[in-house]
């Protein structure tokens, strides 16, 4: 899916201005929102990817024009709304219409600390050894998907040197749309900014590429 | 981004802190939440996790030759030895600026961000402005936060597109000899670890 998120490389939205003694909310809806996001994820409904999936879904004119947390807002609506654990009709009347669905877990009170400090990796056993070492060159594919990806449009097509070898991790093209994990060796890849954008510079990027967004060149 | 103004207590909420409370509410009702975990979440991170303990790490690397090793093989170990551990933070790796090298970090895909080391991102890190242009006019980007990198120093973005995170650590000032770790952490500022600032020595 060409959406919106995928904007590296756009040179027209304007300076970034950085803002001097930055509080971590600006208003209190974000710091509420921000918890209820993270509290509703906690309940094991969807993963990561899918949740990342549902935000570029959003048309392309909202997501662009929305603030960070509406993004999340109009998200965690969708998510909620599309697997039946709200409706529509719950929201617009302010309180529960239909019987909730089961739901893996709720986050108590007391377990937050825990919960978060605790570390699920992503690296999965994979029988098959990794393709590619650092210092080999690879050119990444040139991919259209229907739906989620984790390789940039910038990023394709391009001659590149694997720098980083960081094992088999759970597959987002694959876990955004229950096909479950999927593991692929993951590389770190370095691309010149001559190679990426035909600048003259001694300048690079860097990206983290699933084998199978990679074939040797 | 569109900071809200009108939704602080005693006035009017506005349509989108409106729309807020009342999911929240609903989740709540039907039970998906606990509002008393909302609040110890928020409670965490605007209070505990945050920079500071990224400046711990960077401070360490900088004091402690055998722990700079360590962090350059294994961060998230490293990290983790020194309690920072969990949630985006779970596969970490460090970037070690060096005369020639200097490293900067975005998500361009979205806002991915080593929380347990700096806590949640400002609003210019998961901005339009920053994650489309990082990539493609860095030493742009960086002349906006003031930072001049020389034109033999390589400009390295890490775009972090899987869940691996970033840590830059940030050259160590001249004039800081003999510092304490302590010492050193505090003038380790957040942008010098993710690559959009360069640490000094206050005047």
């Amino acid at each position: 899916m060409n959406g919106p998120q995928d904007m590296g490389g756009f040179t027209r939205f304007g300076p970034v201005n950085p803002e001097t003694d930055e509080p971590v909310f600006h208003s209190h809806w974000e710091r509420r929102l921000f918890a209820v996001a993270l509290a509703t994820g906690a309940t094991g409904s969807w993963n990561i990817d899918i949740s990342r999936h549902t935000r570029e879904s959003l048309p392309a004119h909202v997501y662009w024009s929305s603030s960070y947390y509406e993004i999340w807002l109009r998200g965690l609506v969708k998510l909620t709304t599309e697997l039946g654990l709200i409706t529509g009709e719950e929201l617009a009347a302010g309180h529960m219409l239909v019987q909730p669905l089961p739901v893996k877990r709720v986050l108590a009170a007391g377990e937050v600390a825990s919960a978060m400090a605790k570390t699920s990796s992503y690296i999965r056993p994979l029988d098959r050894p990794a393709r590619f070492k650092p210092g080999d060159l690879v050119r990444t594919r040139v991919l259209t998907r229907e739906g989620h990806t984790r390789l940039p449009r910038y990023a394709m097509g391009r001659l590149g040197e694997i720098v980083a070898v960081h094992g088999a991790h759970v597959f987002p093209d694959a876990s955004a749309h229950g096909k479950g994990e999927d593991p692929h060796w993951l590389y770190g890849v370095r691309f010149s900014a001559r190679e990426l954008w035909g600048k003259d510079t001694p300048d690079s990027v860097c990206l983290d590429l699933w084998e199978p967004y990679l074939e040797p060149a | 981004m569109a900071h809200d103004g009108h939704d602080h207590e005693g006035s009017e909420l506005s349509p989108i802190a409106l729309r807020v409370k009342a999911l929240e509410s609903l989740l709540t009702e039907k039970g998906y939440i606990d509002p008393a975990a909302l609040d110890q979440l928020i409670d965490v991170y605007e209070t505990k996790v945050g920079p500071r303990n990224g400046a711990k790490v960077v401070a360490k690397a900088w004091s402690d030759p055998a722990y700079a090793d360590w962090l350059k093989r294994d961060a998230t170990a490293a990290i983790a030895s020194m309690g920072y551990t969990g949630r985006q933070g779970e596969h970490m790796v460090a970037l070690f600026n060096t005369p020639t090298l200097h490293n900067m970090v975005v998500c361009t895909l979205c806002s991915c961000y080593p929380w347990p080391v700096l806590g949640l991102p400002p609003v210019w890190y998961k901005s339009m402005p920053y994650r489309s242009r990082a990539v493609i006019e860095p030493r742009a980007v960086l002349a906006e936060f003031g930072v001049t990198v020389p034109d033999g120093v390589e400009v390295r973005v890490w775009d972090s597109t899987a869940e691996v995170r970033y840590l830059v650590i940030p050259l160590r000032p001249s004039g800081t000899a003999g510092w304490s770790e302590d010492k050193l952490a505090a003038i380790v500022t957040r942008n010098a670890m993710i690559g959009t600032g360069l640490v000094t020595v206050p005047a």
